[in-house]
């Protein structure tokens, strides 16, 4: 008895079987599932309700004035259009506030142009370098016919815009500058980088800016001075400049050796080998935790409250000081906080994207 | 002979870093000597003898006892004791609502898990600041006055004038009693640490924790009823315009605690989950043909491994909370920042102040990452 | 004992190395290596692992640095002298193991990277020089593609192509098929055989013993960091006069 098998036909093909889970199924399943989902809904509807009931059914809208908020119980949405403008521009003088408004948004086209990978290159370096010269030349005026606004005059949104392009965009340079030197063969570059990145790395951002505006003044010959927005933005690409070394020394240390036998064996010198093999696949491998640090980068300008500048959210402080009106913070703070929300959020989700993008790209 | 040196790989090398060294030493050199110079033109003189001078000027609250007649250096000890204090209570309540925060985002229930996204996002793209003035507003605009606090327990009451809750009196030999507390919490400590290891390499089989906690009782129990310890509640009362008496939590310290905790328990709820994620799938499935069900499988096989691969991402998110209770100088809690700031402001000491400041910190940093090194390797000893 | 069946000429010397002793920490890991090769001659090193095969030719363009001794290359010698040390490896070409490639830049892109950035061609002139070799590795078709869509076969021969573009006088081989599946071993052997026809120098690392006899002029066995013997392949085959030569092609014929 034989208990061979040869199979003479084609097994038959059946209609597939529907198994879906059904949404009523994932949250009133079993017991405990439906106990968790009333729960939910039911704090859910509590924090809703009691938001919306502020946020919207008592608040004051845009055609109140300070009295009708002081008797409302509300929000005083109202307090946000008047004092728009002070938020975002802060103290900047309100026949040149097109100014600050045209900045902000070259600096956020220019940022978004940035983001899609076929966009890199040549130009757009060259776009950015216009870009920043024409906003500083605008922001500070002074020529061309346009009136002379000294740094101290500027705030708001485009002072956390240029904060944000400038710790990024001089501490992405100076923080591949420090990985390679921390990956140096030569002990004083290494040393040198280590030192510099830990000790900034175990330092909390308010004592860099102290440095920055405290002492800094104190170490500078008598006569010489450096403006105060400068000096915070300096700060700020320092702390850049050491997270984002120790993201792309990462990067490095996942790039297989042979590659640099290779370029050796090819004969191409240390600087061609790092600017044409080494850096663009190290980079290319750390895309999502350097948009990461970005973020934090960004979030990070508006400490510059703790040394007297006035960025966004100084500015939306310094109105609230209006006594006519009846401190709306939790408003105020909310606006803020939907703008940095807005930038934040659409970097991380282009984050992902890009991650998901390049790992489809490296396996054919 | 230049070029011989240019073209020597080693010389080079060496040349190289020579001139490196001459200039970031000449560097440094001219900044200190500009210092030197612009401090001596001000009439401020260097060092740190100024910390034994009176610091005259007030702390709003502190561990320690502080008045203005005493030393700088004693207001230093304040601002680090407190900078420790706010620290230490949000690394452990975001450590436990982080792994809350990991289960529910894990959780299959679509709201739960939708919920804890929607926090996240909201919490991780906004800044810090931002969030603790939002919660000081919540706090000293949103609360009732004093005279009509909420109380959400007896005892307990909550108004713009801060939290106040009943304080725990105890009398008789009260340091005994502590040093049994301290000795016992420490024994539990060492048990819970070293059960694993024991239980795994020695096959010990004595219930370790449960002995340690019951020693630690009847520890504290004669230390207390040796030394006649009595405890009372100091409950507090209201009287005229606020209260007195028992404990309280100013607004700027619980904005500064809750604002902290909520923006933690993000970070440290994602670094937890994705630890949990890394675990391969390979685990489950061995454990649950095994028979083992959900909890336990959690508890005892993946999360073990998981907590070799969460270990150094939370050291520096321990280390990120500490450096973030800088922030207190926002909403005005008085930590270390805030009486360098004050300090620098009153006697033009920078140099000194803000050394003072940058030392603490690295003193902080780099022992936290010992011990935690320390962990992490004895971590990866126990499981191997 | 070494047995160098050709006495070379000086001038014609396209490797020289002499007294050669390299040291890891304590470790010794090449002992006096004494081995000429003349232009257009073809050597294959082999031996058991961790003879100091590969060592020896990492050692020609200073991926390794050799303590004692001294390695020629053309006439000229290989110190810490950069100038010099850049001359020999415009030279001397190299093939790795694990192909190397770079992985973010298309095959043509690979190949034409070096000569544009060390030899300053013009992107026109080292295209057609790229295209040239890429068709004589018989890929010219995949000049577009990256070389994670290519075969291990295909990536080996891009990697010879590669080096072919620097115009080398002097080719050397690590091991190119060791990491290669079976049935591309022959595309790549046959591609490195036809190098060989039109008579360039090469160095060869290999365990492919019939690679060796159909090619090779003279064979160089190496154990624990040393020449044990230097023969014709046929000689080497047939007649091994060493007994650890004789023990290493026992097992390796097992």
């Amino acid at each position: 008895m034989t208990h061979a098998y040869l199979a003479t036909q084609p097994p038959q093909a059946l209609p597939p079987t529907t198994n879906t889970v059904t949404l009523w199924h994932r949250l009133f399943g079993d017991a405990i599932t439906a106990i968790a989902t009333v729960a939910t809904l039911a704090l859910l509807a509590v924090a809703l309700g009691k938001t919306i009931n502020w946020g919207v059914l008592h608040a004051v809208w845009p055609d109140g004035d300070a009295a009708a908020c002081r008797a409302a119980s509300g929000a005083c949405w109202a307090f946000l259009s008047e004092k728009l403008r002070q938020i975002l521009f802060g103290i900047y003088p309100p026949g040149e506030q097109w100014r600050p408004a045209l900045t902000s948004v070259i600096l956020l086209v220019l940022g978004a142009a940035s983001l899609p990978p076929v966009c890199w290159g040549k130009r757009l370096v060259l776009a950015w370098f216009v870009g920043i010269v024409t906003v500083l030349l605008l922001m500070r005026g002074g020529v061309l016919g346009l009136a002379g606004v000294p740094t101290a005059a500027w705030g708001g949104l485009p002072v956390t815009l240029l904060l944000a392009v400038f710790a990024l965009g001089a501490g992405f340079p100076l923080g591949i500058l420090l990985a390679l030197g921390r990956r140096a063969e030569m002990p004083v570059p290494r040393m040198l980088s280590i030192g510099v990145i830990e000790i900034i790395r175990g330092l909390p951002l308010v004592s860099l800016l102290f440095v920055a505006s405290i002492l800094l003044p104190l170490m500078l010959p008598d006569g010489m001075s450096i403006d105060g927005l400068l000096r915070a933005g300096a700060a700020l690409t320092v702390f850049s400049a050491a997270y984002l070394a120790e993201v792309v020394r990462g990067g490095l240390q996942s790039l297989p050796r042979g590659q640099g036998e290779a370029s050796r064996a090819l004969g191409l010198s240390w600087w061609m080998m790092t600017r044409l093999v080494v850096l663009p696949q190290a980079l290319r491998s750390v895309l999502a935790p350097l948009t990461n640090t970005a973020i934090v980068m960004i979030k990070n300008t508006s400490l510059v409250l703790i040394v007297g500048l006035f960025d966004l959210l100084s500015s939306g402080r310094a109105a609230l000081a209006d006594p006519a009106w009846p401190t709306p913070y939790v408003e105020t703070y909310c606006f803020i906080a939907a703008i940095y929300f807005a930038i934040c959020f659409s970097l991380s989700r282009y984050s992902m994207w890009l991650e998901a993008r390049y790992s489809q790209h490296r396996s054919h | 002979m230049l070029s011989k040196i240019w073209f020597d790989r080693r010389l080079r090398g060496w040349c190289l870093q020579a001139l490196l060294i001459a200039m970031v030493v000449g560097g440094l050199g001219w900044l200190a000597w500009n210092a030197q110079a612009n401090l001596a033109r001000r009439g401020i003189t260097s060092g740190f003898g100024f910390l034994e001078q009176a610091a005259r000027f007030p702390i709003s609250e502190s561990l320690l006892a502080y008045d203005t007649s005493d030393s700088f250096g004693h207001a230093f000890l304040v601002g680090i004791t407190n900078t420790l204090f706010v620290s230490v209570l949000v690394i452990l309540f975001s450590t436990v609502l982080g792994l809350g925060l990991a289960l529910a985002r894990r959780s299959k229930h679509p709201l739960v898990s939708g919920s804890a996204t929607v926090y996240l996002e909201v919490i991780r793209n906004t800044p810090l600041v931002v969030q603790l003035l939002f919660w000081y507003a919540m706090l000293t605009v949103a609360l009732p006055s004093a005279r009509q606090a909420l109380s959400p327990l007896p005892g307990v009451f909550l108004s713009v004038r801060g939290l106040y809750f009943p304080k725990l009196v105890l009398s008789g030999e009260v340091l005994w009693f502590w040093v049994a507390v301290a000795v016992s919490l420490l024994m539990v400590i060492a048990a819970v640490m070293l059960r694993p290891m024991l239980k795994l390499r020695h096959g010990m089989r004595f219930p370790l924790v449960r002995s340690a906690l019951a020693a630690a009782v009847v520890l504290v129990g004669v230390a207390a009823w040796v030394g006649g310890v009595g405890a009372s509640l100091d409950v507090p009362a209201l009287r005229g315009l606020n209260y007195t008496g028992g404990s309280t939590y100013t607004p700027e310290f619980t904005a500064l605690l809750i604002g902290l905790v909520f923006y933690s328990t993000a970070f440290s709820g994602e670094i937890i989950r994705s630890g949990i994620d890394a675990v391969p799938g390979g685990q489950w499935e061995a454990g649950s043909s095994l028979g083992i069900r959900r909890w336990h499988l959690l508890r005892l096989i993946v999360f073990p491994q998981a907590l070799r691969i969460i270990l150094p991402p939370m050291t520096s998110q321990y280390l990120s909370i500490i450096k973030n209770s800088t922030l207190a100088l926002a909403v005005g809690y008085p930590d270390l920042s805030f009486v360098v700031a004050t300090t620098i402001n009153q006697t033009g000491q920078a140099i000194e102040g803000i050394l003072i400041l940058m030392g603490v910190f690295l003193t902080i940093s780099l022992t936290v990452s010992v011990l935690m090194n320390f962990y992490n390797r004895r971590l990866a000893l126990v499981q191997r | 004992m070494t047995i160098d069946t050709k006495p070379a000429a000086p001038d014609t010397l396209a490797v020289r190395i002499a007294g050669m002793h390299k040291w890891y920490g304590q470790y010794h890991a090449l002992r006096d290596i004494n081995l000429s090769v003349r232009a257009g001659e073809r050597v294959v090193i082999c031996g058991p692992s961790g003879s100091g095969k590969s060592t020896m030719i990492r050692c020609i363009n200073r991926l390794e640095e050799h303590q004692q001794g001294s390695i020629e290359v053309n006439g000229t010698p290989l110190t810490d002298d950069l100038r010099h040390i850049d001359e020999i490896r415009s030279e001397v070409g190299m093939v790795f193991q694990h192909f190397n490639l770079f992985p973010h830049l298309t095959v043509l892109e690979n190949c034409i990277l070096a000569p544009m950035w060390v030899k300053k061609q013009s992107r026109q002139v080292a295209t057609e020089t790229a295209m040239r070799y890429l068709e004589r590795v018989r890929i010219p078709e995949q000049a577009g593609k990256y070389p994670g869509q290519l075969s291990g076969g295909q990536q080996q021969r891009v990697a010879i192509a590669r080096s072919l573009c620097m115009n080398p006088k002097v080719m050397l081989f690590d091991e190119p098929t060791s990491a290669l599946d079976p049935e591309m071993v022959k595309e790549v052997l046959d591609t490195m055989a036809s190098l060989a026809d039109d008579g360039m120098t090469m160095l060869c690392v290999t365990h492919e013993m019939g690679f060796a006899r159909r090619v090779a002029d003279r064979v160089v066995f190496m154990d624990q960091g040393s020449i044990v013997e230097i023969n014709t392949p046929d000689a080497f085959f047939s007649a091994p006069q060493h007994e650890r030569s004789r023990a290493f092609l026992a097992q390796l014929l097992q």
